[in-house]
């Protein structure tokens, strides 16, 4: 190769005129990862103000217990299906069924295990119908095939994002619904319950299922090129094609990972409660994952996304939630309350509105 | 009457203008010249509006201005049509023109949009640019030349006393630069003053009553086109004898290099073609062989290439490479054998605005290895490094979006990113549209360097001249059809013969 001769032989550059550098804090404030940071430090300091036991955390029986704790939990299977949502919306597509995915993969759970008592040797034990690894992955692959319909929808059919999802969102719960029969479907197998409230290592195992989705994403995107197609795609998908990336097959798998999430997410929450809610399950669960994905600095618009800011928006989510409740807001202005947080938090953000809060700040200074 | 003093304009790190001045009188064709990157976009951003100037005066008529916004400005009298057509393509014809200051009728309280007399307005200020098409149809319906010319019309249709044209011409034809001058001599005679960018040097010396150059983000030089010749034109602009030194560099490599090889051709078409896109056709491609399709717009060259290279799926004939027939259903597959295409737009089909330099250059490579393993940053920031260095693209460094590169560094950042492939066969769709007389140079040897090395190449140009300086053999389109091919040495009158009359061929 001739790559070393040639670029010796290029004339130096000259040096660029370097402008006066700026601060190292004005340098840290363009990190796109320092403004949901604050916003969740700002969160959990109104908690702790009002709820002095927030920072107590606790070893007992062998597990890790506190408010904080609590609250990494809970917001373990937004933050899943946040992850999820945020490869779609990179690729400037939406998907709105995950809350209706996250039903039918907990119903799918709940009949296959079902769970019968059973009289063996004297001692009662619970017998599912089906071995639990079975179960999992038949909601698993449910979810995903969910997921795989709409980016067949989007990506073949060339439908809106939005309205493909949506008719996954009003078929889907109704699919969950059939699956229930409109009713709640009590789970009786205490190894099913392990996703929702186990431990491990003294560490909730919903958590660790969050944790894990998180860094299994991140090393797949650093060691593939999936993050850079995600990304033309999202930014100019008819540039990506004449480049010669395969767009309509990565968006279809984008989606269907996406619905792989919400499923993972599904199985947690249902275990969580012993029990599948064809109705409620997962119901306005696909606001709060484009909220947390917002949050966390991922643009609607596609293009550069961000998987740890969507991680630390679910915990915004979560702790505004706990919050909430903690300070015992009474329910009926709970999404009021919620809601002014959110406009809040997404003034903070905006860098548009931060300059014309500084051009109002210094208007009449001197110059 | 526009008068700009002293003005600088810095981005963060780059200074884009230094002490920058350009005098506009009334009843003048101002042009405004200067290489890819001089400074040229940034100073009609900052008349219309676009951009704040970091230091410098502007007056009109005598009186400061600072545009604070396009609207702005387009309300003290300065319009505007930008390079790239800017109208909404999902409204009709007369809708781009009115928009944002609709006429109404009815009462105060019930104002509704007078489409009649929009209607009938958008017909009497196409008529002035001789242009006949129903004000009525979708604008996205239209070539890319009447759009312009739409633009163009929509710039006209606010009472401008200033009228910036930021490259009209680079996708219109000969008659339609013709009407265009005419519709700008009338103008001109009515007291507007009107700047004009252009890359063509025959057209500034067609229209314009002044020139001023920009080299480098700097002022060089206020001329008159009687005392400033094409040769001291192209010098001030690049600084040097580069460019025509570097012309008659290819014309030299032209006339040294063998005839290409007679093996088996690299690409081969037999009645190759599809439906309402370029009828069947027969095309060889050889190894080192440079082919240039010649005709005009609409002629049916990029729909070929776009079917060579899978974009379209043909529906008669076959594409075989290296003998093989192949049936392409991707583009994907297109590169896996070898395949590289540089589209004609650019910002639509070519770059990725919000990624950087390198990984546009980077994308087609990694898309061809698919997405294992990834190209690792060091490795991607080499690459790119050894491009930016080998084709001359003016960039910050490879981490800078690559929208913020100028039109010509952004076209060497495409080939760059198909280079990077080492492709066999490389398909160029108007590769030096809209970039300065140096750069296009520069493309052109690097054209002629590939094919020396092998490469084979389809040049798709308007620009007859330069089809005929760099092919091998010339194909000519026309109506869809391939009208006929030649051999080198052709004249310009024979492909002009081929382009336009049936009976001449």
């Amino acid at each position: 190769m001739t790559t070393a001769h040639e670029m010796n032989a290029s004339p130096p550059r000259p040096a660029p005129q370097l402008p006066p550098r700026d601060s190292r804090w004005v340098r840290a404030g363009r990190h796109p990862l320092v403004w949901p940071l604050v916003t969740l430090a700002l969160i959990l300091a109104v908690n702790a103000s009002l709820n002095p036991g927030l920072w107590h955390l606790e070893w007992r029986d062998g597990h890790l217990y506190g408010s904080l704790v609590d609250i990494v939990n809970r917001a373990a299977p937004l933050a899943i299906v946040a992850l999820g949502l945020t490869l779609v919306i990179a690729t400037r597509g939406i998907d709105i069924s995950v809350g209706a995915v996250v039903a039918i993969s907990g119903a799918v759970a709940a009949l296959m295990i079902g769970g019968d008592l059973k009289i063996v040797d004297g001692q009662a034990v619970h017998i599912s119908h089906w071995p639990l690894s079975v179960a999992l992955l038949a909601a698993l692959v449910a979810a995903a095939a969910c997921g795989a319909w709409n980016g067949l929808l989007v990506a073949r059919a060339g439908l809106q994002p939005i309205i493909a999802t949506l008719i996954m969102m009003l078929a889907g719960r109704g699919a969950a619904q059939l699956l229930t029969g409109g009713q709640i479907i009590t789970i009786y197998y205490p190894p099913y319950f392990v996703i929702g409230n186990g431990f491990f290592l003294g560490v909730p195992v919903a958590a660790l299922v969050a944790l894990a989705v998180w860094l299994g994403m991140t090393l797949l995107l650093d060691r593939s090129a999936l993050g850079l197609f995600i990304q033309a795609i999202g930014i100019n998908p008819r540039a990506a094609r004449v480049a010669g990336v395969r767009a309509r097959t990565i968006t279809i798998c984008v989606y269907a990972f996406c619905g792989l999430c919400a499923g993972v997410a599904g199985l947690i929450v249902s275990s969580n409660v012993k029990s599948a809610d064809g109705n409620n399950a997962g119901v306005l669960m696909e606001l709060d994952a484009i909220l947390a994905v917002t949050v966390g600095g991922t643009l609607l618009t596609g293009g550069r996304f961000t998987l740890a800011g969507t991680v630390i928006g679910a915990l915004i989510i979560q702790t505004l939630t706990s919050t909430i409740y903690a300070i015992g807001v009474p329910p009926e202005i709970n999404l009021v309350v919620k809601a002014v947080v959110v406009f809040a938090v997404m003034l903070l953000q905006s860098p548009e509105f931060r300059r014309q809060v500084r051009a109002l700040a210094f208007r009449g200074a001197p110059r | 009457m526009l008068n700009a003093q002293a003005i600088s304009k810095r981005f963060g790190a780059v200074t884009v203008l230094d002490d920058v001045r350009l005098h506009l009188r009334a009843g003048e064709v101002h042009a405004l010249m200067g290489q890819n990157g001089a400074g040229k976009s940034t100073l009609i951003k900052i008349l219309t509006g676009v951009y704040p100037v970091t230091a410098g005066t502007l007056t009109l008529d005598g009186a400061p201005i600072a545009p604070a916004s396009p609207l702005d400005s387009q309300k003290l009298g300065i319009s505007t049509v930008y390079q790239e057509v800017n109208l909404c393509p999902n409204l009709t014809v007369a809708e781009n023109i009115f928009a944002g200051r609709f006429p109404r009728r009815g009462w105060a309280g019930l104002k509704a949009i007078d489409g009649p007399r929009m209607v009938r307005e958008t017909r009497a200020l196409l008529t002035r640019l001789n242009l006949d098409i129903d004000p009525t149809r979708t604008l996205g319906t239209l070539p890319v030349a009447v759009q312009q010319l739409v633009a163009i019309a929509r710039a006209l249709s606010v009472d401008a006393k200033v009228l910036i044209l930021d490259e009209p011409t680079s996708s219109l034809d000969d008659s339609e630069v013709e009407s265009l001058f005419a519709v700008l001599r009338g103008l001109r005679s009515s007291g507007l003053a009107v700047l004009f960018v252009t890359h063509f040097l025959d057209q500034v010396y067609a229209i314009s009553d002044r020139i001023t150059v920009l080299r480098n983000g700097r002022f060089v030089g206020e001329w008159t086109p009687a005392q400033l010749p094409a040769p001291a034109l192209v010098a001030a602009m690049v600084g040097r004898d580069v460019a025509l030194a570097s012309a008659q560099a290819v014309d030299a490599q032209v006339a040294a290099r063998p005839a290409a090889a007679t093996a088996t051709p690299r690409l081969s078409l037999r009645h190759f073609g599809a439906e309402r896109r370029v009828h069947p056709l027969d095309l060889d491609l050889r190894d080192g062989e440079v082919v240039g399709v010649a005709g005009l717009l609409g002629s049916g060259r990029t729909e070929l290439a776009r079917l060579m290279f899978g974009l379209d799926a043909a529906d008669s004939g076959t594409l075989a490479v290296q003998g093989q027939t192949v049936r392409f259903t991707h583009p994907a597959q297109a590169v896996r054998l070898g395949l590289a295409f540089c589209p004609e737009e650019r910002k639509s089909d070519g770059i990725v605005g919000e990624l950087s330099v390198r990984e546009n250059i980077v994308l087609a490579l990694q898309a061809r290895t698919g997405l294992w393993p990834c190209i690792r940053p060091a490795r991607q920031r080499e690459l790119a490094q050894k491009y930016i260095d080998l084709l001359g693209i003016r960039a910050a460094d490879s981490d800078m979006p690559i929208a913020l590169l100028s039109g010509g560094n952004q076209q060497k950042a495409l080939l760059a990113r198909w280079l990077a492939t080492a492709p066999r066969v490389l398909i160029l769709d108007e590769p030096t549209r809209g970039i300065d007389v140096a750069a296009k140079q520069e493309l052109m040897n690097e054209v002629m360097r590939l094919a020396r090395e092998g490469m084979s190449v389809l040049f798709i140009s308007s620009e007859i001249d330069e089809v005929l300086r760099i092919s091998d053999r010339i194909v000519v389109m026309r109506d869809r059809r391939k009208a006929g091919e030649l051999a080198r040495g052709a004249t310009e009158a024979e492909v002009m013969n081929l382009i336009c009359e049936p009976a001449a061929a």
